[in-house]
């Protein structure tokens, strides 16, 4: 009771030094913490984002290219298939599903994918779970000038059942390169937390058709989608197109190839950890000159706690308890920080790429992190207390006479 | 209650010097007596007064309260005698700023054998007059009404040895009075020794044991 005393009258007697100090731990908690999650459920939410599918097969290039294309809308793709290719891959005895996309125009700069209506109607994006369409709304029809919006881009776009739109032509929106073909949306499907979510789909026929487009390549796409009917087709066709053969790419297995995005950007990872942690050991060095400087003005307050019987290691804890508490409200605000920066950068990754990381997920860094500050705050409060434990009492209550 | 032989004290003066500051031979306080020392400023009362509490180590003597002989204890164990024995008032009260009235007993007392009693505290408060003023804070009160917290403070413990060193020095004339006056009351009550050191005729005209630290540190050098 006495040391809880001593630790909040203290805290209040220096409450601005006290907000401001634990306000820089909760900026190093929180950015620690975040960047963290970030990473780690990134990694898991894009590695994890198959959309249902074993392998990719596109046109000869980069592999992350590739999935980074098909997957994930992201990218341009890195040429084209041609049709008889897509027909071979298709009637391979080790395919069980291949799904032709067609890419390279946009609605109001989301992407229109050009795909067959099986892609919705027989793919399970996760195993028992397939595309649905929100009430009121029907699958495209193969030949026809309709569309099926993902429930993110027809929020953002306000596209409804009924509306029509004219597409654009390239990646990126262009207002002068409207085509001249109509479209009708039929449905907009319920939100799948995947980079499907983001685009505009629309029949592979009505892209590859589409006004302007170069007539000589309407029959190509720009990748196929594919489902295994066992792990090893993976190998068999990698040895095929990859090994043996030049003019195409496999990309398997996905989940495999996004990871080595991750390997490519993991310096950034590092300088954000390091810059968190440096954070961190300012925040320490914070409290440490925080609590020494009011050293000066409470010496005499220990004095004469000291003089009226509090020990020498009394008076040391009650200051390493304040530094420790001085992290933990620090802590504490470190994870209202961290939830509000998480949710924003979720937020940022779900709106460029589609791809939702969980806010409730739990890591053990949410709690070794805020542990970790206090007892670095701890530590950094045992010079201050070290400076209390050597107050001398007579000196500094009254002048020897 | 308290028994003080060969007790002695000297300082280095920044020219090097050592100069010996205490030197008191024999003294002695009964439980319940009150004693009050004359000292001038300089003269060493208070460093005599730190060295009974245990705030000082002395340099060599004796000093033995209710029987336990402080000087041969080490400092933690000073720490305890002080907290379960004593009760220090000081010139300037020595009340802690940032804390309530009511704060500054407990705190006094947590230290000691009742430990943090906020319901006694309250009490010896109620008994020195401040029992309105419990949630207040020291720079809120007058002079007076400060020293009545020390008091409070330093006898909350229920001591068996009362330091008062000059405890109206900061006070006006009536105001010392009272305080005096509640200091030996309350001392009388609790069965306490006192022992007072001041330089003002007044005061030391109150008691009827009344000593002069000159003397008695002169008699102890002498007889080193």
């Amino acid at each position: 009771m006495t040391l809880l005393l001593l630790i909040r009258r203290s805290l209040r007697q220096h409450a601005l030094s006290t907000v401001i100090t634990a306000g820089s731990i909760a900026l190093a908690c929180g950015l620690l913490m975040c960047v963290w999650m970030v990473k780690t459920q990134s990694q898991a939410a894009f590695t994890q984002t198959t959309t249902g599918f074993d392998a990719v097969l596109g046109a000869r290039g980069s592999k992350l290219q590739l999935v980074l294309n098909a997957i994930f809308h992201l990218e341009a793709s890195p040429g084209n298939v041609a049709a008889a290719d897509f027909e071979a891959i298709r009637r391979h005895p080790m395919v069980k599903t291949a799904i032709p996309i067609a890419v390279g125009d946009n609605l109001r700069g989301f992407r229109l994918v050009g795909t067959v209506p099986e892609l919705f109607t027989t793919v399970e994006l996760a195993p028992g779970k397939k595309f649905t369409v929100q009430a009121g709304g029907k699958i495209f029809d193969a030949e026809a000038k309709e569309a099926v919006a993902g429930s993110f881009a027809a929020q953002r776009l306000g596209l409804k059942v009924g509306a029509t739109f004219k597409p654009f032509h390239g990646l990126a929106f262009d207002a002068k390169a409207e085509h001249a073909d109509v479209f009708t949306v039929t449905a907009i499907l319920e939100p799948t937390n995947t980079p499907a979510d983001r685009v505009v789909w629309i029949p592979l026929r009505g892209l590859q058709t589409m006004s302007g487009h170069d007539a000589k390549t309407a029959t190509d796409v720009s990748a196929v989608l594919l489902q295994f009917r066992t792990p090893m087709a993976g190998l068999q066709l990698d040895m095929l197109y990859n090994k043996q053969g030049n003019r195409l790419t496999l990309a398997f297995p996905v989940g495999a190839i996004v990871a080595e995005l991750f390997g490519k950007i993991a310096w950034f990872d590092q300088v954000l950890t390091l810059v968190a942690y440096l954070v961190a050991l300012v925040a320490a060095g914070s409290v440490l000159a925080s609590i020494y400087n009011s050293m000066s003005a409470r010496r005499r307050d220990l004095a004469i706690l000291r003089a009226l019987g509090a020990k020498r290691r009394t008076i040391f804890g009650a200051v390493l308890a304040e530094a420790a508490c001085i992290g933990a409200l620090g802590a504490a605000a470190g994870w209202i920080f961290y939830l509000g920066l998480y949710a924003g950068v979720a937020g940022l990754i779900r709106a460029q790429t589609g791809v939702v990381l969980e806010i409730g997920a739990w890591h053990p860094v949410l709690w070794a992190c805020p542990v970790g500050m206090i007892a670095l705050c701890a530590l950094g409060g045992i010079v201050p207390a070290l400076k209390a434990y050597h107050t001398p009492v007579a000196e500094t209550l009254a002048p020897v006479s | 209650m308290l028994a003080v032989t060969d007790l002695s004290k000297s300082f280095r003066t920044p020219e090097g010097e050592r100069v010996e500051i205490v030197r008191v031979g024999d003294f002695a306080l009964a439980a319940g007596e009150q004693v009050a020392l004359r000292g001038e400023s300089g003269s060493g009362k208070t460093t005599f007064l730190n060295l009974i509490a245990g705030i000082l180590a002395a340099d060599g003597g004796r000093v033995t309260i209710d029987g336990t002989d402080m000087t041969a204890l080490n400092e933690p164990g000073r720490d305890r005698l002080r907290a379960e024995k004593l009760g220090y008032i000081f010139q300037t009260f020595n009340l802690l700023q940032g804390f309530t009235v009511l704060e500054n007993v407990v705190l006094g007392m947590s230290f000691g054998p009742r430990g943090a009693d906020r319901a006694h505290a309250r009490a010896m408060l109620e008994r020195v007059g401040l029992g309105h003023r419990l949630d207040h804070f020291p720079r809120q009160l007058s002079t007076g009404q400060q020293q009545r917290v020390a008091v409070a403070r330093a006898l909350a413990n229920r001591p068996k040895l009362v330091l008062a060193d000059e405890p109206t020095g900061n006070l006006d004339r009536l105001h010392g009075r009272e305080a005096l006056a509640l200091i030996r009351e309350v001392c009388r009550e609790h069965n306490a020794a006192l022992l007072i050191v001041s330089h003002d005729e007044e005061v030391l005209g109150a008691f009827e044991t009344r000593m002069d630290f000159a003397v008695i540190n002169a008699a102890g050098k002498a007889r080193a």
